[in-house]
């Protein structure tokens, strides 16, 4: 189940550590576990890195370190990473609460007729899932889950809306994923949390990193209300 | 406004922006790094406004994009303007870009229509002193923080400015470190190999190479649009998605190309076949609409040599500018130090 590794050039400034060819939590924990170790003990030189499904782009100075040098302490590393499957569970899993349908999933009742299952059963099944963090990316926290159930999906949207808003869960085809800021989109929205992916004025910005699992719990709107501390009567 | 300190924005121009060499360390989270565009430039005004000891931890500068601010400074300061060639004045008389300048609070600057070049950078002795946001001082555009309140600036404004400025020498001069093409004659841009260039066939890449593209108004700090003859895959040009490094050339699947910049998205679907070398970034900054550019490819090998070569002449052009406000001269290679 070993994936031969590739590197890629990049530039001058950077290379590619590819893990695999697919979307495998197997080959992402690869990526994530260099990572990790570049994070954990850097290599002088090698000024940072961004995870991917299944690479690493890794850029480095090359006044300061040599793309030969980076190449071999990085097969090094992999080499040295545990070979164990349980490294390809989520390292943390993250609960994210979540109020389905209603105001905060005007597109929960279009996912179940799509998908021929009642609204319950659509929530049911959604919140049932671990999903898997592959990487962050599209705008700051923006997590690429992996694992919607394979009856879930459900295209996007034909006319994306100009505004959605921060904390919203949708599903887009085979993915699922919430909105870290208000932006526009074309996916369906079938749910909202109060909690934030992406906080500027938080000492940890980013709530998820690739590698961790994410549990959605559905709550009730009094809930969120509660969670989000805003008075019930001001809920949209 | 008086027991204001800092430059207040009487008119902002179109786009101008606080920023530094930008933020670090987040791509793993998704936050672009933003920063100043042409690098060069903005380490050369930081210096000439006396700000060189700061090294990679620069100071912030203003960011101006075609065309500039007039400002009136709220307090006694030197300052310097590079990178695109905007015509200037102090009170109504003109004053030289790359050049360190005195200004005394009151003083009025303009900094008009660049007549070469995209984006000029002004620089304060000291700096502007907005907050840190993840490390930088740089503003994010699209998510709306660091820089002044996150956004582009306003007439109204005014910047805070750190008052240790009076003392740096006015009268510092370097030479402007781009060399323009002649009208009408394109822009040469080096490029590297990127992780999708065996997507491409060997035709298609001759083609790419021999082409000329012209500079998109689409363009933006995110990237420069391009428009020319299609770069096309016959695998396509959607990718799993991976991560985009500075200057990566995104081929979209109409076959137009993308060089991502600053403010790029830190992981995209499109294939990048080649990479703009880190010498030849500050033409990316600096190329305006309707200007050509075409792509010539190095080795790895000569990328690292050129960018090397880059970094050394600028570093050796800082020394220099270092030298004068310290009042280190030299002769014959000897440096100096006078009173």
């Amino acid at each position: 189940m070993s994936e031969r590794i590739r590197f890629l050039p990049a530039g001058e400034r950077a290379l590619v550590v590819e893990c695999g060819e697919t979307i495998d939590p197997a080959v992402n924990a690869k990526v994530v576990g260099l990572a990790a170790s570049l994070s954990a003990k850097p290599i002088p030189g090698v000024i940072e890195s961004t995870a991917s499904y299944r690479s690493l782009l890794v850029l480095f100075d090359p006044m300061r370190v040599g793309e030969g040098s980076v190449k071999r302490q990085l097969s090094r590393r992999l080499r040295s990473l545990s070979t164990d499957v349980s490294a390809s569970a989520p390292s943390d899993i993250v609960e994210l609460p979540v109020c389905y349908g209603g105001a905060y999933g005007p597109d929960l009742n279009d996912v179940a007729a799509h998908t021929g299952l009642t609204a319950e059963e659509v929530v049911r099944r959604h919140s049932a899932a671990v999903y898997r963090v592959y990487m962050i990316g599209f705008m700051p926290g923006f997590p690429y889950l992996g694992g919607l159930p394979d009856e879930l999906a459900t295209p996007r949207l034909s006319t994306p809306r100009a505004l959605i808003p921060a904390g919203s869960v949708g599903i887009g085809g085979n993915q699922t994923g919430v909105y870290p800021l208000d932006s526009p989109g074309g996916w369906r929205l079938i749910g909202r949390t109060p909690r934030r992916l992406y906080d500027v004025n938080s000492s940890k910005p980013v709530l998820l990193a690739a590698g961790d699992g994410v549990r959605f719990i559905p709550i009730s709107s009094e809930e969120y209300a509660r969670l989000e501390g805003i008075k019930p009567e001001a809920r949209p | 406004m008086s027991g204001v300190v800092g430059l207040e924005i009487l008119s902002p121009g179109p786009l101008t922006t606080v920023q530094d060499m930008g933020r670090f360390g987040m791509l793993g989270g998704g936050v672009c790094p933003s920063g100043a565009l042409d690098q060069t430039a903005v380490r050369l005004a930081n210096a000439l406004a006396g700000n060189a000891s700061y090294g990679n931890d620069a100071p912030a500068a203003l960011e101006m994009t075609l065309l500039g601010v007039a400002a009136v400074f709220r307090t006694d300061t030197v300052f310097a303007v590079t990178g695109a060639a905007m015509p200037l004045t102090l009170n109504g008389q003109p004053i030289n870009a790359y050049e360190s300048i005195r200004a005394s609070a009151g003083d009025e600057l303009r900094c008009g229509f660049a007549t070469t070049g995209c984006r000029a950078y002004l620089a304060v002795a000291g700096g502007f002193v907005v907050p840190r946001v993840m490390g930088s001082r740089s503003t994010h555009l699209k998510c709306g923080f660091g820089g002044f309140e996150g956004r582009k600036l306003r007439a109204g404004d005014v910047l805070p400015m750190s008052v240790v400025g009076s003392g740096v020498k006015a009268g510092v001069k370097v030479n402007p470190s781009m060399i323009h093409p002649a009208a009408d004659q394109p822009w040469v841009v080096r490029v590297a190999d990127g992780p999708q260039l065996d997507r491409f066939s060997k035709p298609a890449i001759h083609e790419f190479l021999g082409a000329e593209y012209v500079v998109s108004s689409q363009s933006d700090r995110m990237g420069v649009r391009l428009d020319g003859p299609a770069f096309t895959s016959e695998k396509g040009s959607d990718i799993l998605s991976d991560g985009i490094p500075l200057g990566a050339i995104q081929i979209t699947n109409s076959g137009q190309p993308i060089v991502l910049l600053a403010d790029r998205q830190t992981i995209g679907g499109y294939a990048k076949p080649f990479v703009v070398i880190e010498a030849d970034m500050p033409i990316m900054a600096q190329v305006r609409p309707g200007e050509k550019v075409r792509f010539r490819r190095t080795s790895m090998r000569e990328a690292r040599r050129l960018s090397a070569l880059e970094w050394t002449e600028t570093a050796l052009k800082i020394r220099r500018i270092e030298d004068q406000h310290s009042g280190v001269t030299q002769i014959l290679g000897f440096r100096i130090r006078g009173g």
